[in-house]
């Protein structure tokens, strides 16, 4: 039960002046900058804009510094934002596979056409503390090559898919504008386009977790990472007046293709299955995650067992929303006097009880 | 509109969305004097949901949503020019529609071409210089056979 | 294509102009009976009167869906609801989030609109009604929540047994729809929460 309580009004403007304090630190040291966090911690500004759902660089990095760095809050903060704005409509699908490629790597397919490109990675490094980054200073130019990278890679199912050896998936023939939950309530079961888009902004670390449980036999997959994209695709859009698409801008995403072994039942033969992740900027983890959790949310539709948590559209989709889960757990600090005087006499009232019983024994 | 016009509009509303705010400030002061004009819908910021497709290639999904700025003016001799562009910027959004509708006064679209082309070069070269740097990270595994057989 | 050369400039300040539009609306229906003044939009198209433009620019967006009946039906209205707001238009009353009535005499019932469920009683239909006169009709004695003793409302130019129908329509609640008049630069609203005591 929830009472309102009054009061405290002055103690709690100043919670938020010395919280406010504490966020700026040292006075003596030069303060943050908007454009800094937006530069400098890019893949923190990418984690905020995947789970806040909103592509915005500058209000993702603002929130950030509000937040004194604490991610969950500063998703918090966009979602908030976002109810301001009108929604202007939909954007056309995106093609991934006219993307700017910055990096393209496959673990399953060692002669892609397109070859393999790292990027900017940490893949590779040895993961010591570099203290001369500590000191500062300008990193050399990146290198560059004679030839650009191709302008059009292929994905790596249209490498498969000659033999029929991996399934495909087809736009479909009258489709209609896809699910949206943050239109209509979660229901159950949920369609592919909804669980993605749940997963999309669902919380990287319970994703990963979930993705983890299934590599270890809780509901084995036996996935391969057949191919991971990142770089700028262009947007879309067709405005009502003009009664054509136009791009209304670039932004970069991370696409993972997972490619998983499927024994086949009697209506399917046997064949690789795929598990999909997007997320916004650079957010390979997340995209990886994703891609995992999609295969096994497939469960029921494969035909397979659903006996484990990562199997389950319920457990995962309700409780992947970080948002939803930190007020939940975090509403517990808020006053909650009535309901706990009312156990404290329940448990008062049964101790008195058992008292007298081993008395009356 | 005839098919062709739409490609070349497609093309320049598209320049105008992908260009940095502050290089649509330096071609809009390089340009000649621009006409008066009304506003049909200000300049105002808003959400469109991004959607992907599953597996790349297959159904539609919402992926998340982007900040959009929209703006329409129209010119004293009657032109409409729209703009739709990816971020939060009025000034931007402004300075697209005024030029979208210059673009379309065949007088004026050679010297408003201009600028809009300069815009496309600058776009190319990023495009160029990040395809070049994301090439010279291409690398060959090599398989090596591990025992005797 | 649409045509897009008889475009109507929309609201001068989109979010300022908005949410006093906003304001006058809300104060409208929570004192059911009240006249209010909208701020008018610079242009409306025709035959929508400013008030009925000022509330559809205001309330409307691309999620919701507009009912027109034959008298508001133009293409300057439709151009201008698409243009500025993106509502999607229906055929079917009983689809309509918002139904604009030009000619309140030829509209159909208020029961063929959408009235809500039990479970969303919300999701019901907005009718804008458009009459020749705010005040001079009929006068209709008000109850219930936003009235504290008595309120009256006397718009002009209602039909033979709309009063039944406004009526029938508080007897279904916590269903049924809400009804704004507007005139000129005015409005006034009954809520399906308002009583018609005489």
């Amino acid at each position: 039960m929830y009472v309102a309580v009054k009061g405290g009004e002055t103690a709690i403007d100043n919670a938020h002046r010395l919280m406010a304090e504490a966020r700026r630190g040292d006075p003596a040291v030069p303060e943050l900058t908007v454009e800094q966090i937006a530069n400098q911690l890019g893949l923190a500004v990418d984690r905020v804009m995947t789970e806040g759902s909103v592509y915005d660089r500058e209000l993702a990095a603002l929130a950030i510094k509000q937040a004194q760095g604490d991610l969950i809050e500063a998703v918090f903060l966009l979602r908030a934002y976002r109810t301001t704005l009108p929604r202007f409509g939909g954007s056309e699908p995106i093609d991934t596979g006219d993307m700017a490629i910055r990096r393209r790597i496959s673990a399953a397919f060692k002669d892609l056409p397109g070859g393999q490109v790292l990027g900017p990675t940490y893949d590779y490094t040895h993961r010591l503390l570099d203290f001369a980054l500590a000191a500062g200073g300008d990193p050399p130019p990146a290198a560059l090559a004679e030839r650009p990278v191709d302008a059009h890679m292929p994905r790596v199912a249209d490498v498969l898919s000659q033999e029929g050896l991996i399934e495909r998936d087809r736009p479909g023939e009258d489709e209609g504008p896809p699910c949206d939950l943050t239109r209509q309530p979660l229901e159950f079961p949920a369609g592919r386009d909804l669980r993605l888009q749940a997963l999309a902004r669902g919380d990287e670390g319970f994703l990963l977790s979930l993705a983890y449980s299934s590599q270890r036999g809780y509901g084995n997959t036996h996935p391969f990472a057949g191919e991971i994209r990142m770089g700028e695709v262009a947007i879309e859009f067709l405005p009502e007046e003009l009664g054509f698409p136009i791009e209304i801008g670039t932004i970069t995403v991370t696409e993972c293709q997972m490619i998983n072994q499927f024994k086949g039942t009697k209506d399917i033969p046997p064949q690789f299955t795929r598990g999909y992740g997007l997320a916004f900027g650079h957010a390979e983890r997340k995209a990886m995650a994703m891609a995992l959790v999609d295969r096994s949310l497939r469960a029921g539709e494969l035909g397979e067992d659903v006996a484990n948590p990562v199997q389950d559209e319920e457990f995962v989709l309700a409780h992947a929303d970080n948002v939803e889960a930190s007020g939940f757990v975090q509403h517990l600090k808020l006053p909650h006097y009535v309901d706990f005087q009312s156990e404290l006499e329940l448990i008062r009232r049964l101790r008195a009880a058992a008292i007298r019983r081993e008395a009356a024994e | 509109m005839p098919e062709t016009d739409h490609q070349d509009r497609r093309r320049w509303m598209g320049v105008l969305a992908k260009a940095a705010p502050e290089e649509v400030a330096a071609a809009w002061s390089g340009l000649p004097a621009i006409p008066a004009y009304d506003f049909l819908r200000r300049p105002e910021t808003g959400l469109v949901m991004v959607r992907g497709r599953i597996g790349g290639d297959g159904a539609a999904f919402n992926a998340g949503e982007m900040t959009v700025t929209r703006c329409s003016v129209r010119l004293a001799g009657g032109t409409i020019g729209h703009a739709w562009i990816a971020g939060r910027r009025a000034d931007q959004a402004e300075r697209a529609a005024v030029l979208d509708a210059l673009m379309q006064d065949p007088a004026r679209r050679p010297a408003i071409g201009r600028a809009i082309d300069w815009l496309a070069e600058l776009q190319e070269a990023r495009r160029d210089r990040g395809a070049h740097e994301a090439a010279a990270t291409r690398v060959d595994f090599f398989t090596m056979v591990r025992g005797a057989g | 294509m649409a045509r897009t050369d008889m475009l109507l400039p929309g609201l001068a300040d989109p979010v300022l102009d908005a949410q006093q539009i906003f304001r006058a609306v809300l104060d409208a229906m929570a004192r059911p009976g009240t006249i209010v003044d909208l701020p008018s939009p610079p242009a409306s198209p025709e035959p929508l009167d400013p008030a009925t433009t000022a509330i559809v620019l205001a309330l409307n967006d691309q999620e919701t869906v507009v009912w027109l009946d034959d008298a508001a039906d133009s293409e300057a209205v439709r151009q201008h609801l698409r243009f500025h707001c993106g509502s999607p238009l229906t055929a079917d009353p009983a689809q309509a989030h918002f139904a604009i009535v030009g000619d309140i005499r030829a509209m159909p019932p208020l029961a063929s609109f959408n009235l809500g469920g039990d479970e969303y009683p919300d999701r019901s239909t907005t009718l804008i009604l458009q009459v020749p006169d705010l005040t001079g009709g009929t006068t209709w004695t008000l109850g219930g929540p936003g009235i504290r003793d008595r309120a009256t409302l006397a718009v002009a130019g209602l039909p033979d047994g709309f009063r039944d129908q406004v009526i029938e329509n508080h007897l279904g609640f916590p269903r049924g729809v809400d009804l704004i008049f507007t005139c000129g630069a005015r409005a006034t609203a009954l809520p399906r929460s308002t009583r018609v005591e005489g």
